[in-house]
């Protein structure tokens, strides 16, 4: 629509003729806003570069400049969309922009709308861990019952981290203060780069080798995602699930989660929670200690006290009171039965004493002295009692006898 | 001779004798023995708990080749 070239001649004749050829700023700019419009890449396009001036509006627009090594571009990105982000732009912050470029006709301007932004790398990465984290699962890498348990008082403690800053200084401080005497093998690793992944590994696998530790802890401070990438590594997290030595991972910052913080047999929030973790307080275990050696001591004199109630008990019976009374008893039967028997026996002798008495009675009645004695006499020839005079012949000697004696005398 | 016994293996030991002594059915001889077994463990255990020396080590790799030093933390951050 605006077709005109700029033609400058002499002053005065041509104003008329520029009056009606000149457009105005506003059409200008409304003729490059619509040029830019047309433009299907502009429109939609994926811009990577550094934030710089950013401004969070209290209408809850974000407007910020977006800048490489050579260039600067503006950019605003409406509330709509701004709430939409999972994470707070600042300055220095690399991204990725996605939006289409237009005008702003007041200022003469143009700018990126932003429709959506992510932290460069990011995404990519965080599609990898997503990844990466469902593969292990599946593969039973986070299974609770494939966990070892960190040891109640491990000898050795290793830890895998960098040899400086302050991640090692706060393991070594936590450490030795929950147990002054406390034995620790630092393995140092680089813990971001490149090549810190195998370094990882080939740490885990050494300590493992060599047994050099009873609980590794394996440690990083906090940094972006990019920093704590290394322990998102498969093959860290294939040396964790292979370790014999119980492993506390403790990498980033308490809301960091890593593959290597799932394999673990342990995630702690930061180095100096694994420290606590691995490193038992001294003063509590000895006070534990104490408190079973008091209960032995207890419960052996609970059970002395029982077995000596239960003596007790059998002292105070009838039997070790008076030892002699089962035996006085038993004499008393004894004599009993001897004073019995001698009883018996008497009445038997009186008995026996009453019967011959009687016998000797009656033997009296039939004996015949006392017939003798009332006169009569007992005739006897040759010895023999003689009944019947049939038995007697004149002449014949014969035998009396009386109470007094016998006489010889002649049948006549 | 027998393998030294961990600190774990000593506690738990210990625990064990506890829970069987405190049920209280054991003869007076046998909780006698028990109890000599526990105050055993007990020293084991606060004899693992002192016998460690206080040794804060940095590995170093020499190829294959490991060698062991004190670490003494550098005061240059970074």
């Amino acid at each position: 629509m605006l077709k005109q070239t700029c033609v400058f001649g002499r002053k005065d004749d041509k104003v008329m003729k520029y009056e009606n050829m000149a457009i105005t700023v506003s059409e200008l700019n409304s003729y490059i806003k619509d040029k830019i419009a047309d433009d299907e890449f502009l429109n939609n396009i994926l811009v990577k570069g550094e934030i710089s001036n950013f401004k969070n509006h209290y209408t809850g627009h974000m407007y910020f400049t977006l800048k490489d090594e050579k260039s600067l571009i503006k950019c605003i990105m409406f509330k709509t969309y701004a709430q939409k982000l999972e994470f707070m732009p600042k300055d220095g912050m690399k991204v990725f922009v996605l939006g289409g470029v237009s005008v702003f006709e007041r200022d003469g301007i143009y700018q990126i709308y932003v429709k959506a932004m992510q932290e460069d790398g990011v995404g990519i990465l965080y599609k990898k861990f997503e990844e990466l984290k469902q593969k292990l699962e599946a593969k039973g890498y986070f299974d609770t019952n494939h966990k070892k348990k960190i040891p109640i008082f491990p000898q050795t403690i290793g830890v895998l981290t960098s040899q400086t800053g302050s991640v090692i200084k706060d393991i070594i401080n936590v450490s030795t203060r929950r147990n002054p005497n406390v034995r620790i093998r630092l393995l140092p690793v680089p813990v971001q780069g490149q090549d810190a992944s195998i370094k990882i590994a080939e740490g885990i696998q050494f300590m493992n080798k060599h047994k050099l530790a009873d609980v590794l802890i394996l440690a990083r401070g906090g940094g972006s995602l990019e920093d704590l990438w290394p322990f998102n590594e498969e093959i860290v997290a294939n040396e964790i699930y292979n370790s014999e030595i119980p492993i506390i991972s403790a990498v980033g910052h308490e809301t960091d989660f890593t593959i290597s913080d799932f394999t673990a047999d342990l995630r702690a929030p930061t180095p100096s929670a694994a420290a606590e973790l691995a490193v038992p307080n001294i003063f509590e275990l000895k006070q534990k200690i104490q408190s079973y050696q008091n209960r032995l001591h207890i419960s052996l004199s609970k059970k002395y006290e029982m077995q000596k109630l239960r003596y007790e008990k059998c002292m105070a019976s009838q039997v070790f009171k008076d030892p002699y009374k089962m035996l006085s008893d038993k004499y008393l039967v004894i004599e009993k039965y001897i004073k019995s028997l001698e009883i018996n026996i008497q009445n038997k002798k009186q008995k026996e004493k009453e019967k011959f008495v009687k016998l000797v009675a009656k033997l009296d009645t039939l004996s015949p002295l006392k017939t003798l004695t009332r006169g009569y006499s007992i005739i006897q020839k040759d010895g023999k009692i003689v009944n019947t005079v049939k038995d007697l012949k004149t002449g014949e000697n014969i035998n009396l006898q009386l109470i007094d004696g016998t006489k010889e005398a002649k049948i006549l | 001779m027998k393998k030294e016994q961990s600190f774990e293996e000593n506690i738990q030991e210990l625990e064990n004798i506890i829970l069987e002594l405190e049920k209280g059915e054991l003869t007076l001889e046998d909780s006698m023995k028990k109890f000599e077994k526990g105050m055993e463990l007990s020293k084991n255990c606060n004899k693992i708990l002192e016998n460690a020396e206080k040794k804060i080590t940095i590995l170093l790799k020499d190829g294959e080749e490991l060698k062991e030093q004190d670490f003494i933390q550098t005061k240059i951050e970074e």
